[in-house]
């Protein structure tokens, strides 16, 4: 009961907080520029019809005025309409869901691995401090943590290109596709049987995966050995030693599972980066998710879009704020949240 | 301070006759404890002179070089040669000066960015720790606002809000969401900081707020704000460069090496030179400055008296 009391009420924090950011996106977004102009520029166009388009959208209405008439649309389920060229008038919501599963389906994936991967490596390098797998690990940490994520995504995506060049040689293309890594979308993934299904899937994720989880391993390991090494010299741990205990057995249910809390809340207070690195990654492999959205929304100064685009990001923040704080408390008995 | 304790102590000693005079360590101000622990730091050493090598060949090789970064009158495509050794773009421009010029807008932007994140990340932190109450809480709340806009989409729209794209603009763009880290490290540091007895003392002494927080808790936090800002440097090089790399940051006549790879990353399968080249120098610049930065925490770091690597 306490728990569910403590979610409302951060919850309930997070409303003025998101209240105030929408507000300064949108002074911001209004301030950037006239999102009509696009089409003021057009030859031949008719002055009524643009006055039109700007009454559609509430653009003849003063800024405050204009934020709550967004606001009231918003919250009750309207979210407007995009004023991007080529699309004209689509219907934001759907734009918006759409970009977003395409996203979130691809981060998480790519997250849960990045952070099996990057717990394990820690531990092995923590347990074995100095050692060249230590050593190795440490540098190749630094090494993609230094690296611009969409250099890794341009990278892997010259050499996929080689791979499927070879694939097409071998005379393999039956078999695992043609292309067989894709370096595209994944949409129209029409897959027969399981197979099938699988090789096209690893084919179209497998290297937006691999770039998002470049960077974010780099940043598990390294968190994960700093919190392993942290505990395995607590007074604890040399008490389970003491006391004959197996070193597995010590590593892993003694001081495994302490050195895993901060690494878990981690994983969700770098959600809005790691957003950020899955925005470039989808850039360079032309995934239509939130990545292209923004780009796009931003390049025609779309406010509807933008502003849809944002409060999801924003929701999304919270939330994986609010799961890292529960998160701390379930596994630290020590904290108690409520 | 320590060597005054002692000083006490062996006088008192003295006086009593009970022990002989004990020598005395000799007096090391935290400075050149840092600097002695980090010169001895090899990688961060190496880097240091990596770095230093990168700046300086960035700022005067220009002035020497053979082309001018604006002359666009070469062959498209040049493969590279001695003339051209990371050959020539497609519109003809020579691709070293390009990376130069990239590079220093790089440096540039980077450097403004930490110094002005921290800055603005150290007084909110600072203060919000200090008098903590109704400020802790508005300043925490602000720093929620910042967290939930993401730094990409904020940086996007205010680059078009001021200016086209200028580097100053891109890089005090980049600031204003760059400082929320910062202000919650020195935050914390500031509780803890103001429970200690000399900031008591410094209050009964009559110390204002703003005294006390910029004599008293600032200085005393010095090793974190040094190692935090060197870090947020290499973070802020590949922000913008990721930034400019979708094609919202800095835009011409300025540019920087996030640019330089978006105009020229299409041709990696055939001219892999032009990609590589401001790529390489990219990963040089933030690997060797996250390497400094890991070298200032280990020096700064009073638990460590030996230091591997």
């Amino acid at each position: 009961m306490n728990l569910v009391i403590y979610i409302l009420r951060r919850l309930a924090i997070s409303i003025p907080v998101l209240f105030v950011g929408t507000f300064l996106v949108f002074i911001m977004i209004s301030a950037a520029g006239d999102p009509l102009a696009e089409l003021r520029g057009r030859p031949n166009i008719n002055p009524e019809a643009i006055a039109q388009t700007a009454q559609q959208l509430g653009l003849d209405m003063p800024i405050i005025p204009r934020y709550f008439h967004w606001l009231g649309n918003f919250l009750t389920g309207d979210w407007g309409v995009s004023v991007a060229q080529g699309n004209a008038m689509q219907p934001v919501f759907p734009k918006v869901m759409g970009a977003f599963d395409v996203t979130i389906k691809l981060v998480v994936g790519a997250e849960i691995l990045a952070l099996i991967v990057g717990v394990a490596v820690g531990v092995l390098a923590a347990v074995k401090q100095y050692s060249i797998v230590d050593y190795l690990a440490t540098t190749l940490a630094f090494f993609l943590f230094s690296m611009p994520i969409f250099c890794v995504a341009v990278v892997l995506k010259t050499y996929a290109i080689q791979v499927n060049g070879w694939v097409r040689d071998l005379g393999l293309t039956d078999w695992l596709g043609n292309p067989w890594l894709r370096t595209t979308s994944p949409e129209n993934l029409h897959s027969t049987g399981f197979g099938d299904f699988l090789a096209k899937y690893s084919g179209a994720y497998l290297l937006p995966t691999l770039s998002i989880m470049a960077i974010s391993f780099a940043a598990y390991s390294r968190f994960q050995r700093a919190s392993m090494l942290e505990t395995l010299n607590q007074d604890y741990v040399r008490t389970a030693r003491a006391k004959g205990i197996s070193g597995s057995r010590v590593v892993f249910r003694h001081a495994f599972r302490n050195a895993l809390i901060p690494v878990a809340t981690l994983f969700s207070v770098n959600f809005g980066q790691v957003l950020t690195g899955a925005i470039i990654t989808e850039t360079v492999f032309n995934w239509h998710g939130m990545g292209t959205l923004l780009v796009d929304s931003v390049n025609h100064l779309d406010p509807s879009t933008l502003m849809g685009w944002l409060v999801v990001v924003a929701v999304l923040v919270v939330v994986a704020n609010l799961i890292a704080d529960l998160l701390y408390g379930i596994m630290d008995p020590r904290i108690r949240v409520g | 301070m320590n060597s005054l304790v002692a000083g006490e102590a062996a006088s008192a000693a003295q006086r009593e006759g009970t022990l002989p005079p004990e020598a005395l360590p000799e007096p090391v101000s935290q400075g050149r404890l840092v600097l002695r622990k980090f010169l001895r730091h090899k990688l961060a050493m190496v880097s240091t002179v990596v770095l230093l090598l990168v700046v300086l060949v960035a700022v005067i090789l220009p002035i020497f070089w053979m082309h001018k970064y604006e002359d666009a009158s070469f062959p498209s495509f040049a493969r590279p040669s001695s003339d051209f050794p990371l050959g020539t773009t497609q519109v003809g421009k020579d691709m070293v000066s390009q990376v130069l010029r990239g590079t220093q807008f790089s440096l540039l932007i980077a450097v403004v960015v930490s110094i002005v994140g921290t800055f603005i990340g150290v007084v909110f932190g600072s203060v919000a720790g200090y008098l903590r109450g109704f400020t802790d809480s508005a300043l925490s709340r602000l720093t929620d606002l910042f967290l939930i806009i993401p730094q990409i989409a904020a940086a996007a729209i205010l680059a078009k809000v001021f200016g086209h794209g200028s580097w100053f603009v891109v890089a005090l763009v980049l600031a204003l969401f760059a400082w929320m880290p910062i202000a919650r490290i020195t935050r914390a540091e500031a509780m803890a900081l103001s429970q200690r007895e000399f900031v008591e003392a410094a209050r009964a002494a009559g110390g204002g707020t703003g005294r006390i927080i910029f004599k008293h808790l600032i200085p005393n936090m010095v090793g974190s704000i040094t190692v935090n800002a060197t870090l947020a440097v290499a973070q802020a090089v590949l922000v913008e460069a990721a930034l400019s790399f979708i094609g919202l940051g800095v835009q011409p006549p300025d540019t920087s090496l996030g640019r330089i790879i978006l105009e020229n990353y299409a041709q990696v399968q055939t001219r892999p030179w032009l990609f590589f080249g401001p790529f390489v120098v990219l990963v040089l610049i933030s690997l060797s400055i996250n390497f400094i930065g890991d070298g200032l925490r280990d020096a700064f770091d009073p638990r460590q008296r030996r230091m591997k690597a």
